[in-house]
């Protein structure tokens, strides 16, 4: 969302749905939506099915890759060299907008100075693909009529997360495959309110309707008179700063709501220790995770999809209305009704809120939200922002801006210039195998709220290995082994996929009760975004002698 | 993990589709560009209508579809598994469990009864073994209408590695020349239409006018006989001329439905998605018919010649020949003429000189009667479990791929040669105002000369069965238009057969079947033998056919042992009911008419009124 916003001023993917459908070729990049994306996955093979061309750039060969005309096996954390060569590739051979880029775009100069060293063979020296087959996809996108790219935890769960997406937007700016009706970028979103959540200011530097808090001084001068309390004109911390925070003995005091941090967080060993140490630790849930069992006041809320009256807003920037169908069971409460109670304890009777106060008062507030009332919001099934007023039919796809002239069209979207960096953690004899980690269909997350339910398809957790190397190390399925990183070790059961190259191995996080995957994981966060590098960690797997 | 295909099971599936590409299509060592890239998608899945061709691959070469043979086949077609599980368990002649090298299947349907059948597989029972069990590397089992029904009794061998082989007469030695490890029996391809016999008689014939005569096996041979004569009419006079003649001539489709062949050619002709496809239907399964069989053994050239000219004529360019999996040396037959016909130029870029590019594809079914419904028909060249699909839309429209296609059985396509021989107007002029030309007809059972026989529509039943040395005095029934049509008594022999006859008289000519029930013949086996062929060839997709032929069985074996659910009437309301749902709400002709021999056998013959003594 970071580098979105930076580039076109709004975190949120720039196509619909229904464009997926519509569109020419279909970039799927560090992506397993099949599994882990499911419903969205159901939008691409509609456009599968009316024509469109699948491109998978992933290191492992997935399920999704399976449905690919094309798939690249890149090495893990080699996005931006990837994305540079395709550049390259594409202004050498005139195949770049120069309209658009003239028109709508800054900084093309310096990107093309950044990317000229990035010829086909560096490319493949550093990525691992074949030269022909870069050029391929280079010259597939830029000819394509429609085209967009959609990225998720493969771009993101790295150390240069922001620099991975700025590297994938460059390459909608240079062949104008945005803020057209089925070309764009579009990051998907795990959970049915992620953008939501982000909407309403649930992040540290954007108060609701992503209007900064630092340098926006006439929003938050908006904020101040409705809420009757100055506003900090200064970023919060993201969720990485406030474990940094804790062992710097800074934050004292963590209030979790609907999170688990102890199993979800890298090199979690040290996260449940920073939580032990917090002198009050409140978790406000629906489940007893890891983390409230550790909590000093648990706050039992209700289930957001059946339990609370509101609102979601999905990856295509629909808002859509929740309705309640259950009361909660027992003590819980609303979330609404805690968060209030709590500031009324606190000394700030906000009097009787109810989601329909508190959106009225978002509407006031956020100029995108402004247009949407309840009513329309049912009677349209869902609107998509922007819609600035009532007779606004919401916005099909974002940034069409880009290509008015004069006013109308903003500010013009900048290039960035973005330097290879490879994981944090390298490998090396210790460490030779490259663990990346990621999900499956059947499960959610760390297993919270998906272990108390049955599936045919799940299996347990296991180390992945190619079948290379479990020939070259004498492995079998199902045996036992250790798996060692620089921080942790691990046992689990050997698995073989043939999705899988020899040097890379792979793991979910969905049973941190069999195996603790994070012990592994390195917690090397990218600066601007505080997302961890879940995706590369240097490991070493040994056979676990057998006891006599 | 996943099963593996043995050695001998990659070599099967790669003779068909030659060797794979990459390690994720198949090849056993992945290389290291394998690890970096893979191609696939629209291409790989573009291969799907290969999979029926692939599973017989297997089934021949093998024996038997293993589940490392299956997987084999998905990894390089791109289909998965489950899906291909379910084509592979469609079709009777497939095995997705290990069975013994030779499988002799032995038709027990109504016409093989009539000859015998039973006591047959009694003996096979006494001498061999019971019937599936391993008897030395071989086994038999009972079989649905094998389409040799003038021959009757037939064994049908399926042997690894070699030819399949279709053998009349059948008998204990039969099914041991089959089995036998060292077998060198061939199919024989004899005449079995009387009327080519005699000179006198053969002079008059037009469909069958080279059957008897021509060799099979020689194109120099067929065009001596005046083939490819009505091709080069056609390029001369044009494709819109040459639906004129075919309209003129007032042709219908010869299959069951009756539609007028000019106006589907047309419909076709003028579609404007492309490309279009004209299909041959020669998935004959209907018990009691082996017309088109006997037509494809001994003039295959014929069926050739008619479908390039379909092609041409609706501006196709590829025809598909759909023959059922049961017609060894009508494949062969078949194969051979396509391929002669390619190295003469009478198929391929660039047809007799025209410009006109058209080539024919020959498809195997693997043992399924549903098939031969024409869009059941499509998705089984698609590689599709063969079920049929809703219309509209027809098939002009989206047919075969989703594209216009027409489809037309043997016997309507090589009317057309006849058409375009002696003119459309001409043609009109034989037969009566609305039943034009001549009908071919599958005469079984109780006749002293049973066989093929070509009549000008207007014949009444009595003729026709007096060209066959007339029917016994005392004759039971006589079933009319196959297991889809009904009986008829010694009463209704003056009817005439033709479409309009039949329609105002409340009977069906259908396919042909004329299947005569002598006077030691047990009606009350033959309907309970046409409910089970229903009831098992139910491709099971809707529910009133699947249920309702399953229950029609039922009733009718509770009303032969008197163990009636209330009273018999209450049973036979039951059956009325079924009969029904089955023919007003089924999605295809097969569930329309599971019921029709069932209803004449109640109307007619009362056959189950009485209490069983």
């Amino acid at each position: 969302m970071v580098g979105l916003a930076t580039v076109f001023g709004a975190g949120g993917g720039t196509s619909s749905y229904e464009e997926v459908a519509g569109t020419d070729l279909i970039l799927l990049w560090g992506s397993n939506a099949r599994e882990a994306h499911p419903i969205f996955f159901h939008h691409v093979l509609k456009g599968i099915h009316n024509g469109a061309e699948l491109i998978v750039i992933d290191p492992r060969r997935t399920v999704s890759a399976e449905w690919a005309d094309l798939w690249l096996g890149l090495d893990v954390g080699s996005d931006v060299a990837l994305s540079n060569t395709m550049a390259r590739e594409i202004i050498f051979n005139d195949l770049h907008h120069r309209h658009f880029i003239e028109h709508a775009t800054t900084g093309f100069e310096e990107y093309r100075a950044s990317v000229e060293d990035w010829t086909l063979e560096r490319g493949e020296a550093v990525t691992g693909v074949p030269a022909e087959i870069i050029r391929e996809v280079a010259h597939s996108y830029a000819k394509a009529e429609r085209a967009m790219i959609c990225w998720t935890l493969g771009i993101t769960e790295h150390h240069n997360a922001v620099d991975n997406v700025l590297a994938l937007i460059n390459l909608a700016l240079l062949t104008g495959h945005v803020g057209v009706y089925g070309s764009g970028v579009n990051p998907l979103r795990g959970q049915n309110n992620v953008q939501g959540g982000g909407d309403m200011g649930a992040i540290p530097n954007k108060l609701p309707g992503f209007q900064d808090i630092e340098k926006d001084a006439e929003a938050r001068a908006k904020f101040e008179a409705a809420w009757g309390v100055p506003i900090t004109p200064r970023y919060g911390w993201t969720l990485t700063q406030m474990f940094e925070a804790m062992d710097r003995g800074e934050l004292t005091c963590a209030y979790v709501i609907g999170e688990n941090p102890a199993s979800s967080e890298a090199d979690n060993k040290h996260t449940v220790h920073l939580l032990e140490n917090l002198d009050t630790l409140i978790v406000q849930d629906i489940l007893m995770t890891r983390t409230a069992e550790m909590a000093d006041v648990i706050l039992p809320a209700s289930a957001a999809w059946a339990e609370s009256e509101g609102t979601v807003t999905n990856s295509e920037r629909r808002v859509q209305r929740v309705r309640k169908a259950l009361d909660p069971p027992g003590d819980a409460r609303d979330d609404i009704w805690i968060i209030a109670e709590l500031a009324r304890r606190l000394g700030a009777d906000w009097g009787e809120v109810t989601p329909a106060s508190a959106w009225e008062e978002l509407r006031t507030l956020s100029p995108m939200h402004a247009g949407m009332s309840y009513q329309r919001l049912e009677e349209l099934g869902g609107i998509q922002w922007p819609c600035p007023d009532e007779d606004h039919p919401g916005t099909l796809f974002l940034h069409s801006r880009l290509w008015e002239s004069g006013g109308a069209q903003g500010e013009k979207a900048p290039f960035s210039v973005v330097i290879d960096d490879p994981p944090v953690d390298g490998l090396d004899d210790e460490y030779p195998l490259r663990l990346t980690t990621g999900r499956r269909l059947d499960s959610y997350n760390t297993g919270v709220q998906t272990g108390g339910y049955t599936s045919p398809l799940r299996r347990p957790e296991a180390i992945e290995v190619s079948p290379e190397d479990a020939a070259r190390m004498g492995l079998q399925v199902g045996e036992r082994v250790r798996i060692s990183s620089r921080r942790g070790e691990v046992e689990a059961p050997v698995y073989i996929d043939e999705g899988l190259r020899p040097g890379l191995v792979f793991m979910t996080m969905h049973f941190p009760e069999q195996v603790d995957t994070n012990n592994l994981t390195i917690d090397a966060t990218d600066p601007k975004s505080g997302t961890a590098e879940f995706k590369a960690t240097a490991v070493r797997i040994d056979k676990i002698e057998a006891k006599v | 993990m996943q099963a593996s295909a043995s050695d001998a099971e990659r070599a099967a599936v790669d003779a068909l589709l030659g060797e794979p590409q990459s390690g994720w299509t198949g090849s056993a060592e992945r290389s290291a560009a394998d690890n970096r890239f893979s191609r696939g998608g629209r291409s790989a899945r573009e291969q799907r209508d290969q999979l029926l061709p692939a599973l017989h691959a297997l089934q021949k070469d093998i024996g038997w579809i293993s589940e490392g043979g299956l997987n084999y086949v998905c990894e390089r077609l791109s289909v998965p598994p489950a899906e291909a599980y379910g084509v592979a368990t469609f079709y009777a002649m497939f095995s997705v469990k290990e069975r013994p090298k030779t499988v002799v299947h032995v038709c027990d349907d109504i016409a093989c009864r009539l000859a015998g059948a039973e006591t047959l597989c009694a003996q096979l029972s006494e001498e061999v073994g019971p019937e599936g069990a391993d008897a030395g590397g071989a086994t038999w089992v009972r079989s649905p209408c094998l389409g040799m029904c003038e021959q009757a009794p037939v064994m049908l061998g399926q042997r690894v590695g070699r030819p399949d082989v279709a053998l009349a007469g059948a008998s204990v030695a039969t099914y041991r020349a089959i089995a036998s490890p060292d077998s060198n029996v061939v199919c024989a391809g004899a005449d079995t239409a009387p009327q080519t016999w005699d000179p006198v008689q053969r002079a008059g014939l037009r469909l069958l006018r080279r059957v008897g005569t021509v060799d099979p096996l020689s194109l120099d041979d067929y065009r001596a006989h005046g083939g490819y004569e009505a091709l080069s009419k056609a390029l001369e006079i044009g494709a819109e001329a040459t639906i004129r003649e075919v309209t003129d001539s007032k042709l219908m489709g010869r299959g069951g439905a009756a539609f007028p062949t000019g106006v589907k050619w047309n419909a076709v002709a003028t579609q404007e998605a492309r490309p279009h496809y004209f299909v041959c239907n020669a998935d004959e399964s209907e018990p009691g018919t082996f017309k088109d069989r006997v037509i494809m053994e001994l003039d295959p050239f014929s069926v050739v010649e008619s479908l390039t000219i379909a092609g041409f004529a609706t501006g196709s360019e590829r025809g598909y020949i759909y023959i059922r999996g049961e017609y060894p040396l009508a494949t062969e037959r078949l194969e051979h003429a396509i391929a002669e016909a390619r190295r003469a130029g009478l198929l391929g870029a660039d047809v007799m000189g025209s410009g006109f590019g058209f080539d024919i594809e020959l498809r195997r079914g693997a043992g399924a009667y549903i098939c031969g419904e024409e869009t059941a028909l499509f998705n089984s060249i698609e590689g599709k479990r063969g079920e049929p699909r809703n219309k509209p839309p027809f098939p002009v429209e989206r047919g075969l791929f989703g594209k216009p296609t027409g489809i037309n059985n043997v016997e309507t396509l090589i009317n057309v040669l006849e058409i375009l021989k002696i003119g459309g107007a001409a043609y009109a002029q034989i037969g009566t105002e609305d039943s034009t030309g001549t009908r071919l007809f599958c005469l079984s059972g109780a006749v002293s000369r049973p066989g093929l026989y070509e009549v000008e529509f207007g014949a009444t039943l009595r003729e026709v069965l007096d060209l066959a040395g007339g029917a016994p005095q005392d004759m039971k029934a006589i079933l009319l238009g196959g297991a889809a049509g009904g009986f008829v008594t010694a009463d209704d022999l003056d009817v005439r057969l033709t479409f309009e006859d039949s329609r105002a008289g409340g009977y069906t000519i259908g396919s042909g079947v004329i299947m005569v029930f002598g006077p030691d013949s047990d009606l009350i086996d033959a309907v309970l033998r046409i409910a089970r062929f229903f009831r098992d060839e139910s491709c099971g997709q809707c529910v009133p056919c699947r249920v309702g032929t399953v229950r029609q069985e039922e009733a009718l074996h509770r009303l032969v042992a008197s163990r009636e659910i209330g009273s018999r009437e209450d049973e036979l309301r039951l059956l009325g009911e079924i009969d029904r749902v089955m023919t007003d709400a089924s999605i295809c002709g097969l569930g329309q008419t599971a019921a029709s021999a069932v209803r004449s056998a109640v109307a007619k013959l009362a056959l189950f009124e009485a209490a069983k003594a």
